[in-house]
């Protein structure tokens, strides 16, 4: 642990409360935005909001279809993150602790994943899921963010895997626990705190993609949230009361994701740089 | 219970390198075994492959009389405690005691039954609920062993599991593992590099150095009779004194003549030595079979060496002193009432009939 002086602990008291009113100012005003009417906005834009009502939430709930895009949003997110976790836990799994042919050039391979967007192959993957009749379906989008989700979440796990001692399994093996037993009953658990890191990155990535979807998805009530969002801001592009609250009500459930996984998140971040 | 038996074990990394090479070796039931040798000795390698975690390149293990070569290591019916106690961290002591039955689908009061069974055994009734973080690394040390012990396995191995407690705690539980033994009359396959826990716990000693078992017996043996140079400096401590010297015929009989120094033989050991008159050979004492002149049994002219002393070291219990003969150095462990002094000559006297003879080719002792 360095010590810090005085002087020194103000500079960095003062650099975090920068960095906080920066990352905090924006979502407060849209935030406070959100609860008052147009008027008060262009004539109070940064003050509190004078009286707290929902009514722009119920409005912007209706008009921006996100009812429907919530649930769109919902199930692609859920069945990504989860789909992600299945996969590549055992991906890594099998590159931490099996030996076989070409098992780096197979690491490699998928952690390259990491160095090149996908989406520059947009024009490929689009063709590819036309044909598989994926486009216009959320099972397409599924599909392709579990896809990218893998190269990140594989190499966090593997290095977590690899971390965790040969003995315990070994001594998992020795009490007659069947491979299978091992990865579910000690390894997995032993890797919670990047198990968490993924879910959260992933969940994260995944709700607020607008690329996938704006060029594979072309029916409404197949749209996520970001494609609502962006299409209500197009119809109501001067009403700054209901885009502050749909703002608001899109990026909630990533707020409430990341403070119930935060405790998990920062032990799993820092996990690699103490051991 | 059961015997463990090795036939010609060999096991070889990535084809080449050599860890353990033909070893044999006879585990009886209810013995307790110790496997010793300094690091890199194969003596994890060869525990290893009894519990099956490492394959055998060659050779065939035997548990209770039935090949287990191929057999998993769930299906030897044996238990191990490894080094770094290996814990289940997200399980509690209970659930990590408990989870090797509960895998072999025991019913679950049996399972309860077993567990504070061994619990009350090793002393940790209440550390049951506890995370092993929550636990010293003595109590970890209990709960590894107690892991173990539920399962009544037919073979323990042990995996140098004093190795990283203190040095207090680490002969209270030698003294309880030793307990422990006797009362679960198990099968104990032990690894050490710890010359003191092999002699306080092993029945029987198997001393191993580069993959070659170098000697088996029993501790006693082990000291007294090292069958080469290596066991007999690696058993003992300080180690044993080696000196160069030639077999001489003399006075009398046969001399061992070193640098600085000409001793008689014993009567006994003259006939084993006849084909070494006028050749070479390693003439090996401990040092607690060094005695100052003045508290020795017997000294004579034939047995008595004068020397000079370089360093002294009072244990206490004894005086450790490290003496000069010529071009040999000596290190004597004498009666603390010495009154040797550092820079002076002084007398000391062999107890002959504990020395050792090797062959300086072989290094294989020949008494």
């Amino acid at each position: 642990m360095i010590r810090l002086n005085r002087f020194q602990k103000t500079i960095v008291y003062i650099i975090l409360l920068i960095y906080c009113l920066i990352i905090f100012t924006p979502f407060s005003i849209i935030f406070f935005n959100s609860f008052k009417n147009l008027r008060e906005i262009f004539l109070k834009p940064f003050s509190l909001p004078s009286s707290f009502s929902f009514r722009n939430y119920t409005l912007a709930w209706e008009k921006a279809n996100l009812g429907t895009a919530y649930v769109n949003s919902f199930i692609v997110t859920l069945f990504s993150v989860v789909s992600i976790l299945i996969v590549s836990s055992l991906i890594a799994y099998a590159l931490s602790r099996y030996s076989f042919p070409f098992r780096r050039f197979i690491y490699l391979f998928i952690i390259s994943g990491l160095a090149l967007p996908a989406r520059l192959a947009i024009i490929p993957i689009y063709t590819m899921m036309r044909e598989l009749k994926l486009t216009n379906s959320l099972l397409g989008l599924i599909v392709i963010y579990t896809a990218t989700g893998i190269p990140f979440s594989v190499f966090i796990l593997k290095h977590f895997m690899d971390m965790v001692p040969k003995e315990i399994e070994e001594s998992a093996l020795m009490d007659g626990a069947t491979p299978w037993k091992i990865f579910s009953r000690i390894v997995l658990p032993l890797s919670r705190p990047a198990l968490v890191v993924v879910t959260i990155v992933n969940f994260v990535a995944v709700w607020n993609d607008f690329f996938y979807p704006l060029i594979l998805i072309n029916d409404r009530s197949k749209e996520t949230v970001p494609l609502a969002i962006t299409v209500f801001f197009g119809e109501f592009s001067q009403q700054w009361h209901l885009i502050s609250t749909a703002l608001w009500i899109a990026v909630f459930p990533i707020i409430i994701i990341f403070f119930a996984l935060s405790r998990y998140f920062i032990s799993g971040m820092t996990q690699g740089a103490i051991k | 219970m059961a015997q463990v038996l090795l036939e010609n074990v060999t096991k070889i990394y990535d084809n080449k390198v050599v860890a353990v090479k033909d070893a044999n070796l006879v585990v009886e039931d209810k013995e307790f075994v110790v496997l010793l040798g300094p690091s890199g000795c194969g003596k994890t390698t060869t525990l290893r492959m009894i519990a099956g975690l490492e394959e055998i390149t060659k050779g065939t293990i035997k548990i209770d009389g039935r090949v287990v070569n191929d057999v998993e290591p769930k299906d030897r019916d044996i238990a191990m405690v490894f080094q770094n106690y290996a814990l289940y961290p997200h399980m509690t002591v209970y659930q990590n005691m408990a989870f090797g039955l509960k895998l072999r689908k025991y019913p679950k009061d049996e399972i309860d039954r077993r567990v504070k069974e061994a619990a009350k055994i090793l002393g940790i009734e209440e550390l049951l609920d506890r995370k092993p973080k929550q636990l010293s690394g003595g109590q970890r040390q209990r709960v590894a062993v107690g892991r173990a012990i539920v399962r009544n396995p037919k073979v323990f191995l042990f995996d140098e599991p004093l190795s990283n407690l203190d040095a207090k705690l680490r002969v209270q539980m030698r003294a309880e593992l030793k307990k422990l033994h006797s009362r679960l009359q198990a099968t104990i396959v032990y690894v050490t590099h710890d010359q003191v826990e092999a002699m306080t716990m092993a029945d029987k000693i198997v001393i191993m150095k580069d993959g070659v078992i170098q000697q088996i017996g029993d501790p006693h043996q082990i000291y007294n009779k090292p069958a080469n140079i290596f066991v007999a400096g690696f058993i003992g401590s300080p180690a044993m004194n080696f000196i160069k010297a030639k077999i001489v015929r003399g006075e009398g009989g046969l001399w061992v003549q070193a640098s600085g120094f000409k001793v008689k033989l014993v009567k006994e050991h003259e006939d084993l030595l006849a084909n070494y008159v006028d050749k070479d050979v390693i003439f090996g004492i401990r040092p607690e079979n060094v005695f100052d002149k003045v508290f020795a049994l017997a000294p004579s002219s034939e047995n008595t060496i004068s020397a000079q002393v370089d360093i002294v070291e009072p244990l206490g219990n004894a005086t450790i002193l490290h003496l000069r003969s010529g071009e040999d150095s000596i290190v004597a462990s004498v009666d603390p009432r010495t009154k040797a002094k550092e820079g002076m000559e002084m007398d000391v006297v062999f107890d002959m009939s504990t020395i050792h003879i090797f062959d300086p080719e072989t290094e294989k002792a020949i008494i």
